[in-house]
């Protein structure tokens, strides 16, 4: 249990660092936020007016203080361009990004686990060699670039899909599965390049250990051996990684969100630094960091409790 | 399996040698002014006079995918020199100095890599205004902890190798301990940490870029011309083909040089 509670504070100092940098970065703006917010032109009684909202005529130490309090209630402040509270508009946002994660995490076991399969089946020089190139060009092409790809065959030359619409999961389920089908595809593209990779030298590593070599010779067939002794040690691993790159699929997605105009948190997060609306900013980032800590602790654990082999120290 | 390794090397170095000359060639010579607008010309498809077509404004797009080479390379070399001096700064004094010292700022890097590159990198960028400068800045500051780490497992592991000892009991200062005798037998590994941190600086370059809110016009970039390709997607495809080709073909060639770089150290010993 020691190991559990290191770990804890790990992530409270994790968490406070995260929060000191959010509030940080809009602190060391030259000059007066509410001046840059609102421009040159504003007058007197305006700026006075939204530093009052913001906070930021009081002393540093206090405004940090109530930052941290109020985070820890999930309570960001209030949008200055969409007047309402920041946790209100994250959570009306969420669903959009939470299915487009969950969707492009569910093709990359779908996709990346029988290919590890495949790749680690096939060895010899050819196969190493077209499993590396393919590896290599899944993490290569930016996902961005893979959605305006998909959208130039699938959505402008076949019309599979509608382009640049989306329908809400409560409105016509099959439209919102159809209107986030690519963008998760250019998502889940770069991990199942790393699954693939990731899965396959696993398995060549259990391919090579001894209880292998005694499943075979009592006799299992190779299709036994793979599936009942060899998988379940390979795929340990791959879930982790699967796990810790969820962060990477979240920050993915600010970006394919906008190539796909999805009303997600990433294309609320470009808008709001558009309009400068700092307090939304604030929250929006201080939040996407938190998911993407917690979901490491939660790996972390699981990936502890999963394995005996790993004595919780 | 050696053959396999030469192959990352060599098709590493060759695709990022073609880069680079197309970025020297560009400093001199490019088909058409980059920068140059021709209405009656625009979203032309590729012909002999323009082997890309043109853009939105009918500027020439291989004279300005050529130019956006340099932004590419800029981007990478300066944010990779930032994260190198950050991390060298870091990384050895918490190798050196070890204790609550290497524990404190160990859990900054850590914290740090908690983030996802490009968040830390857009909430970096939206306090300023965005420009190419910024950009750099951004990338390069979030490359620290990957450079921090590496020089700091590098120094912890030399600095009880016997060689460090001899030359420490010979009176060599800190100075020339750390230059002399550990960097250079650390030299490959903060080398491909440099390759992997050049492709990714150029990916999330190429993002902000796409996002609005990296290089600003009129310097030209890659992921800007993403965004502007896309508005025209139906009328001329063609023109949002080649920045993605040449965002994918560098982060490609640094992937794989990074690559063959390690796999020829873990080779030799």
């Amino acid at each position: 249990m020691h190991y559990v509670v290191r770990r804890l504070l790990t992530l409270l100092l994790t968490v406070l660092f995260v929060l000191l940098l959010t509030f940080a970065a809009f602190r060391i703006i030259p000059g007066n936020p509410a001046l840059a917010i609102l421009g040159t032109e504003a007058t007197e009684a305006q700026i006075e007016l939204l530093e009052a909202k913001l906070g930021t005529n009081r002393p540093l130490a206090e405004q940090f203080t109530d930052w941290l309090a109020a985070a820890f209630r999930f309570d960001f402040g209030e949008s200055l361009r969409f007047a309402e509270p920041v946790a209100r508009l994250i959570v009306s946002r969420l669903p959009v990004t939470v299915s487009l994660a969950a969707m492009a995490l569910g093709i990359t076991v779908s996709f990346g686990i029988p290919l590890g399969i495949i790749a680690a089946g096939a060895r010899g020089k050819a196969a190493d060699l077209l499993v590396s190139i393919g590896t290599q060009l899944g993490l290569a092409i930016p996902s961005f670039w893979m959605g305006i790809l998909l959208i130039l065959v699938f959505g402008l030359a076949l019309k599979w899909f509608a382009v640049s619409t989306f329908t809400p999961w409560s409105e016509n389920p099959w439209l919102a599965f159809k209107s986030l089908l690519l963008p998760a595809v250019a998502l889940a593209i770069p991990q199942i390049a790393i699954v693939v990779r990731y899965l396959r030298n696993s398995l060549l590593e259990q391919l090579g250990q001894d209880y292998v070599r005694t499943a075979r010779s009592k006799g299992l067939r190779e299709s036994a051996v793979l599936f009942r002794h060899v998988l379940k040690n390979a795929l340990l691993p791959v879930m982790t990684i699967l796990g810790i790159n969820f962060g990477e699929v979240l920050a993915g997605s600010l970006v394919v969100e906008q190539v796909f105009t999805l009303p997600g948190i990433g294309t609320l997060l470009i808008t709001a630094i558009g309009n400068r609306d700092y307090p939304l900013v604030q929250g929006l980032v201080a939040f996407i960091a938190f998911t993407v800590i917690a979901i490491n602790f939660a790996v972390d654990l699981s990936y502890r409790w999963l394995d005996p082999k790993i004595r919780l120290r | 399996m050696r053959g396999m390794r030469n192959f990352s090397l060599v098709l590493g170095t060759l695709f990022v040698s073609i880069l680079f000359v197309i970025m020297l060639v560009s400093l001199f010579y490019t088909p058409h002014p980059p920068n140059e607008m021709n209405v009656r010309e625009r979203l032309q498809a590729p012909s002999a006079r323009h082997l890309l077509g043109t853009d939105n404004f009918g500027r020439d797009v291989f004279s300005r995918v050529m130019v956006g080479a340099q932004t590419a390379f800029q981007v990478g070399a300066v944010s990779v020199a930032i994260g190198l001096a950050g991390g060298f700064l870091i990384g050895t004094l918490a190798g050196y100095a070890g204790r609550w010292v290497d524990e404190l700022l160990m859990r900054a890097t850590d914290a740090l890599l908690a983030f996802p590159g490009i968040l830390l990198a857009l909430l970096l960028v939206s306090v300023t205004k965005p420009s190419l400068f910024q950009t750099m800045l951004a990338i390069g500051i979030l490359s620290i902890p990957s450079f921090a780490r590496v020089i700091r497992a590098g120094v912890l592991q030399q600095k009880e190798a016997d060689y460090v000892k001899a030359a420490r009991g010979l009176g060599a200062g800190y100075a020339n301990l750390i230059f002399v005798q550990i960097m250079p037998n650390i030299a490959s590994a903060i080398v491909t940490t440099a390759a992997l941190n050049f492709s990714t600086a150029i990916l999330i370059e190429a993002a902000l870029s796409y996002l609005g809110l990296g290089v600003q016009p009129p310097d030209p970039s890659w992921g800007r011309m993403l965004n502007e390709a896309q508005s025209y997607l139906a009328k001329s495809p063609w023109f949002a083909l080649a920045p993605g080709v040449l965002i994918t073909l560098s982060v490609l060639g640094f992937n794989l040089l990074g690559d063959g770089i390690r796999d020829l150290r873990d080779n030799s010993i």
